[in-house]
Formats: structure tokens, C-alpha cells, sequence
């Protein structure tokens, strides 16, 4: 699946990433889909996991509960989830992978010493692996 | 007749229905009818003994069934339950 993303939205993002840095942020992001999809809003929530967030993220129960309702309440879709690794690539870990749920598209941003370098998309293909998602216009995947 | 939430990553197994109305007395009668009804679903909530997997946590409004009588929780004709997936993740590798 293509990704168009709202540019207050990609800043929404890079800008929780390097706030979070040396933790992990995450956060979901909303749109629609038709043909490709457009992610409009980005929106943050807090890193849940006990424990080492530099390697790790989690997000509550009731925050996704929350996205569901901010979903339906906003006539958006949700869309997927978003985190950042830091210092590390923007390629998913077997973590992701054995966590990851069909449907959502998972953004990942590198943060390289503080400043987010780059991001991909992935979606979890029927086969069980990540398949990469083309972002429109992103001249930052690697 | 509860009302049983799907979330948006299993919609696509449930012809993208956002919620389905159940007749179960109990949270795990009100779900098995949800996989009876959409066998594709089913992987995706419970394991290989029946049981709601580990990765997926079950509300009833706004409770944890954890905090309540987990799967035998008694839902009402006005309950809402909602299915959780985990979301979690991250690079993980040792530094």
C-alpha cells in the first residue's frame, strides 16, 4: 500500500521521535484509504513499557482504546501505529514482527543522535513478513 | 444482547463490521460467537487450547476483564466489549 502523509503530520511525528529520544516514542496516526492512504493526523501517546524504553515500546490498553473512539469520532480511519528506534535503523526488529497485527501500517523513524534521519512503512503481509510501503515523496528512507 | 467492538486491524476478517451484537451470557460465549459467526477471526483471538490469547485483551466498557471475572464475566444486554490488540514493539537488540 502507498502512504501519503500530511506534512503536520510527518512533523508530528519526528517531532515526538526526537522529543522522546533516547526512549522509543510511539503514537497512531489517522486517515482514509481509498486507492492509497492518506495519513492526515498523527497523534502521540505515552511509551507504556515498564522498564527500558531506549529499546522497547508499548502502548496501553486504554489508549488504544482511546484511538478507537478518536477514530470514530473524527470519521477517520486508524490507520496504523508509529515509533521511533534510536540510534538504530529504520528497519523493524523480530519484536516488531512477532507483535505486529494485519492491516495497520507501522511507521518507523531512525533517530540518529537525537535528529529523526529517516523513515519507512511496513505492512505485515499475509505470508507472516513486513512488506515495505512506499511514503510518497520521502527522500529520507535510508 | 451485548455489543461487541471490532477492532480495525480484524475488521477485514468481519466484511469491515465495526461491531457485531452478541447474545452470550458470558465474555468468552459473547467471543466464540464473534469466531463462530467469522472463523477467520478466530487465530487471531484465541490459541490452540481455546483460550483468548495472550496478545489480545478483552474490555467490558471501560474494565479489564482481568479486574473482573476474566472470560466468565457476565456481560448485560447494554454492555459494550471491546477487542484489544497488543501494541508493542521496538529495536530490542542489545546494545
Amino acid at each position: 500500500m502507498k502512504l501519503e502523509i500530511a506534512e503536520e503530520a510527518l512533523q508530528t511525528m519526528i517531532k515526538d521521535a526526537e522529543n522522546a529520544y533516547p526512549d522509543e516514542c510511539c503514537g497512531f496516526f489517522y486517515g482514509k484509504e481509498k486507492d492509497h492512504r492518506f495519513i492526515a493526523v498523527a497523534v502521540p501517546v505515552l511509551n507504556s513499557k515498564e522498564g527500558d524504553k531506549r529499546r522497547r515500546f508499548e502502548i496501553s490498553p486504554e489508549d488504544y482504546l482511546k484511538a478507537e473512539r478518536y477514530a470514530l469520532a473524527h470519521d477517520l480511519q486508524l490507520l496504523g501505529v508509529y515509533h521511533s528506534h534510536p540510534d538504530h535503523p529504520a528497519r523493524p526488529s523480530e519484536h516488531d514482527l512477532k507483535q505486529a497485527v494485519p492491516y495497520f501500517s507501522y511507521i518507523i523513524l531512525s533517530v540518529q543522535q537525537g535528529k529523526a534521519a529517516h523513515w519507512t512503512s511496513w505492512q505485515l503481509a499475509e505470508h507472516g513478513a513486513f512488506e515495505e510501503e512506499t511514503i510518497q515523496g520521502n527522500n529520507n528512507k535510508y | 444482547m451485548a455489543k461487541l467492538i471490532i477492532p480495525t486491524p480484524l475488521r477485514k476478517f468481519t466484511n469491515n463490521q465495526s461491531s457485531v451484537e452478541t447474545r452470550g451470557e458470558t465474555v468468552l460465549d459473547s467471543v466464540r460467537e464473534l469466531t463462530e459467526k467469522y472463523p477467520e477471526l478466530r487465530q487471531h483471538v484465541f490459541d490452540q487450547q481455546g483460550k483468548i490469547r495472550s496478545f489480545v485483551r478483552i474490555y467490558v466498557g471501560d474494565n479489564d476483564i482481568k479486574s473482573l471475572d476474566n472470560e466468565k464475566t457476565q456481560v448485560q444486554q447494554d454492555s459494550v466489549i471491546s477487542i484489544i490488540p497488543a501494541i508493542a514493539g521496538g529495536v530490542c537488540s542489545k546494545r
